[in-house]
């Protein structure tokens, strides 16, 4: 009647284990990314100026998506509210500009200038979570807004056209923008990258699975999300610096416009959030569609969102993810493999991937 | 008390077999049990043994990754919690989890949604209870710890359950209130209910228990009669000590500490496989961490 | 005395948006939901009330009973589909999912009926009427009867979740979900209801808003959403009253705000709403603070 049985023994001691940063050698992503950066900086020497144009609006978005997964992806923080830094890039431009400054030399300034500003807006906003996050992101970017069409000097309500581009033969101003763009682009990409490798990446990932274990192992997490807001704000802000560029004016309504995040936010799911390589993906879908559908204006954004609602519902990963499951494939490695010290060539563990889970 | 136990009848509540995981964890193995019509079951173990694991998986809160559960011979392992409660089982969640915003009265009135038909109203939760009528008005949030679980309880009681599961009754309450609470179990089991009970202090578990059930790691260790069991085995099974049900030697290792460390690892013939996961004290604060 | 007018019309606008932000407030209390395509559900029931119109020519007022309904149905349908799925993937998929449905209804009804905004021609003397005090005080009767309405109307909602059995269960499942389960209460079958109500009433705010101004399909974001949102975080989450408080302390900042330079209407209004979020995050009628 009364049953005993014996105690389980102890669990073996921890096994050796070899952690390594990913199955294939690193060098290979630098030369390899190197490789592709030289090819698109050709690219306006091989293509026509529509297409580079086309090239160019797609940097934009892609730094924008860049941004938008940064903040969602990796620290959790849902923003509806980056297009005030999209604006805030442009007006510095256009400011600047207005002073007598190349508006190509006004983008770093803009970059730096919008981190500035990050700064206080994230003071007004880092202890709300969640739904109270994101509203508050979009009212603080509708005030922003609503603030600077007080400035008739910089065009008030309904903008003006950028100074200082004028004169320029149109196919240079073309390649000058889209070698702006990539710029801009490389550098995001190559920061949010080197950044998610080191100590960042750690703590990001911490706080994502458990904040308040990640608060009371030490993890910095109050310094890892405010970093995270001001390198979004900045770049958003540069993306912002060269859409002042290539629409040659800047309109409040236009650059502060919440369309900015829908397509950010959108590419980034649709692409795969929680990894560097989903807005790329993200982009690229998005510049199709929108090419496509050029003349069915508000349906690029219905499918879009459509599409990026089923995603976000069914295939959490994004396109990404799928090719990733396929392939395991990783061109912007960031987490770590795990080996067992015996078994050098079977396939390790897979462990510390910075996604969303 | 003993109760008299039909074996050829069917059992009110069965598990068999069941496994549960929380993630990668494995809370539960091979977990099998049966009560039958008023019985007084108790479920006890260490923090971490995954007792109150075992009651949420019978209360339909935990999917089992294998086995099943039966209600007087039906299977409802795939039935949804709330649909279980209308079945007939009931739980009296551990930490008591009342609607904090709302009144006593309400709490009942919730518990009272899509009761049963059977002896308990809330009139005789209230005559139960005798200090409840006339705080029936206040909000729960404002009451102690006993009364608190007085609400629980009787909330889980007038949807009229056929088995009535308490997880960790004692939990923060004084002594004298724990014993006062479990001083009512006769006047519950008089309506006809059986009691499923998690219980961290053995010895009220012993006292009310018709039955006794051991969890230590996730696996069953002991199960009997309380009247069969001495008290260094049943020691021996909550702490996972000795060799063997003749060695019951005094436990020397962590006998006094109630959260009970894995004692000398036995060399057994038993599978080395490990429960995957942290020992019993490792789970800090017990194997659920509520919301 | 153009102040006295301009507060009085401040005092009444915080109704319309009271009327906006209790749907708001009710799905995120009990749900934990900040619905982002809040507002333009508001416009939508506006142009489905516009076409029922149009179409069927019957009296303006109708096309509340008409709607209403309509919406609270599609919004108990929606729940249970598109936003419990968003739910059981974690918060941010519903952040996401909802704010793609914003921008998918949004740019549908730029893509079906034009950006061109429309109003909902009520009776002629209803709209065009006011109350005249003195020489300088102004108030149109369309203004104080969205006031009334919506006093009615959180007068409604307060009896409903105080009194009534669904009621009862909604803050019974906003307080602890898995306990309602226990109790018998299917959650999702809840939030349903829940939503039902937070639609239908934000369909009547939006109705009554196409009387008063103009709908366009950015309104529901433009006006509508942070409007609401404000409403709910001044006044302090968890309290119907003190939405309409909120409301009115939004109302009468624009007011002001419009009375300093025409152009700081939507200024001043968001100016407060970051200095309550800032300086008393809980509300004004919160008395804990909020997490």
């Amino acid at each position: 009647m009364s049953v005993v049985t014996e105690t389980p023994a102890r669990p073996p001691a921890a096994e050796k284990l070899r952690v390594t940063r990913s199955r294939r050698n690193v060098a290979w992503t630098g030369l390899g990314a190197l490789v592709v950066v030289v090819v698109f900086a050709l690219l306006p020497y091989i293509v026509y100026s529509g297409t580079t144009s086309i090239l160019a609006q797609g940097f934009i978005v892609l730094t924008l998506a860049s941004m938008w997964n940064l903040l969602a992806g990796y620290a959790g923080l849902v923003s509806v509210g980056q297009q005030a830094f999209v604006g805030l890039g442009a007006y510095f431009v256009l400011i600047l500009a207005i002073h007598g400054l190349s508006p190509f030399g006004a983008v770093p300034v803009a970059v730096i200038g919008c981190a500035v500003a990050a700064l206080p807006l994230w003071w007004l906003v880092s202890r709300l979570r969640s739904g109270y996050f994101a509203i508050a992101t979009w009212v603080l970017a509708a005030t922003v807004m609503l603030i600077i069409e007080k400035f008739s000097s910089i065009g008030g309500g309904t903008g003006m056209p950028l100074p200082g581009l004028t004169g320029m033969s149109s196919t240079l101003l073309t390649a000058d923008t889209y070698w702006i763009g990539l710029a801009v682009t490389v550098l995001t990409l190559a920061t949010i990258y080197l950044l998610l490798r080191g100590r960042l990446g750690l703590v990001l990932t911490a706080i994502r699975d458990d904040e308040v274990a990640a608060r009371s192992s030490g993890a910095r997490v109050g310094l890892a999300r405010v970093l995270v807001f001001v390198i979004a704000g900045a770049g958003c802000g540069g993306a912002g610096a060269v859409l002042a560029i290539s629409q040659l004016q800047v309109q409040p309504g236009a650059v502060f416009s919440v369309q900015w995040t829908a397509e950010m936010a959108f590419a980034t799911i649709i692409g795969g959030l929680g990894t560097i390589e989903g807005p790329i993906i993200g982009t690229i879908v998005y510049m199709v569609l929108q090419q496509t559908l050029q003349s069915y204006n508000a349906w690029y954004l219905i499918i879009l969102g459509l599409v990026a609602i089923l995603i976000a519902l069914f295939f959490r990963r994004g396109l990404w993810g799928l090719v990733d499951e396929r392939l395991n494939l990783r061109l912007f490695p960031v987490g770590y493999w795990l080996w067992p010290e015996d078994a050098p060539g079977r396939r390790g563990l897979r462990r510390g991937r910075s996604r969303a889970s | 008390m003993t109760a008299s136990r039909d074996e050829s009848s069917t059992p009110l509540l069965e598990a068999r077999g069941l496994e549960v995981y929380h993630g990668q964890l494995r809370a539960l193995q091979d977990i099998s049990l049966r009560v039958y019509p008023g019985e007084v079951y108790a479920i006890i173990g260490a923090n971490g043994a995954g007792k109150s694991t075992l009651l949420r998986t019978i209360a339909g809160l935990h999917r089992p990754a294998t086995g099943t559960v039966l209600l007087d011979g039906t299977d409802v392992t795939r039935v949804q919690p709330h649909v279980r409660a209308t079945q007939g089982i009931a739980m009296v969640p551990e930490g008591r989890r009342l609607f904090g915003s709302l009144t006593v009265e309400e709490n009942l009135k919730v518990g009272a949604t899509y009761a049963r038909n059977g002896p308990w109203t809330i009139e005789r939760v209230y005559e139960l209870f005798g200090w409840m009528r006339d705080r029936r008005h206040q909000r729960t949030a404002q009451l102690s710890g006993g009364e608190q679980q007085s609400v629980a309880i009787g909330r889980a009681l007038v949807a009229n359950p056929r088995v009535l599961l308490l997880d960790e009754l004692s939990l923060g309450l004084a002594p004298v209130v724990v014993q006062r609470i479990y001083g009512m179990m006769p006047q519950i089991l008089a309506t006809g209910l059986t009691v499923l009970l998690v219980e961290q202090d053995v010895s009220q578990a012993l006292r009310v228990a018709s039955r006794v059930h051991c969890l230590l790691e996730g696996r069953t260790t002991l199960e009997g009669l309380p009247g069969d069991l001495t008290p260094e085995r049943v020691e021996a099974a909550y702490f996972g000590l000795g060799d063997g049900p003749a060695e019951a030697g005094p436990a020397e290792a962590g006998a006094d500490s109630g959260g009970g460390d894995g004692g000398q690892p036995v060399p057994s013939a038993g599978p080395p496989e490990p429960a995957a996961g942290p020992g019993p004290a490792a789970s800090a604060g017990g194997e659920e961490s509520e919301g | 005395m153009a102040w006295v007018n301009a507060i009085i019309q401040g005092i009444l606008t915080g109704g319309l948006y009271a009327l906006f932000a209790c749907g708001l407030s009710l799905m995120f209390g009990v749900m934990k939901v900040v619905n982002l395509a809040h507002g333009d559900l508001a416009v939508v029931a506006g142009y489905v009330a516009v076409g029922v119109i149009t179409v069927t020519h019957i009296p303006v007022l109708w096309s509340f009973v008409i709607v209403v309904p309509i919406m609270a149905v599609f919004g108990y349908v929606l729940q249970r589909t598109l936003i419990q799925g968003a739910l059981d993937r974690g918060a941010l998929t519903t952040l996401i999912v909802t704010f793609g449905l914003s921008v998918v209804i949004e740019n549908a009804l730029l893509q079906f009926f034009t950006a061109n905004s429309r109003g909902i021609g009520a009776g002629l003397a209803l709209v065009r009427g006011s109350f005249k005090i003195g020489s300088q005080i102004q108030i149109g009767y369309l203004l104080v009867l969205i006031f009334a309405v919506a006093v009615v109307v959180l007068l409604g909602l307060q009896y409903f979740l105080s009194a009534s059995k669904y009621g009862r269960m909604i803050r019974a499942v906003a307080d602890d979900q898995e306990a309602a389960q226990l109790s018998g209460v299917n959650y999702k079958h809840v939030f349903g209801i829940a939503a039902a109500v937070a639609f239908g009433t934000v369909a009547l705010a939006g109705i009554a808003y196409g009387m008063y101004s103009q709908l366009d399909p950015t309104t529901g974001t433009d006006t509508i959403l942070l409007f609401a949102f404000a409403a709910v975080v001044i006044g302090g989450l968890g309290s119907l009253w003190g939405t309409l408080l909120g409301g009115v302390v939004l109302g009468v900042a624009q007011q002001i705000g419009a009375q300093i330079n025409i152009s700081n209407e939507v200024l001043a209004g968001y100016i407060v709403f970051l200095a309550v979020l800032v300086l008393r995050p809980q509300g004004l009628t919160s008395r804990r603070s909020q997490s």
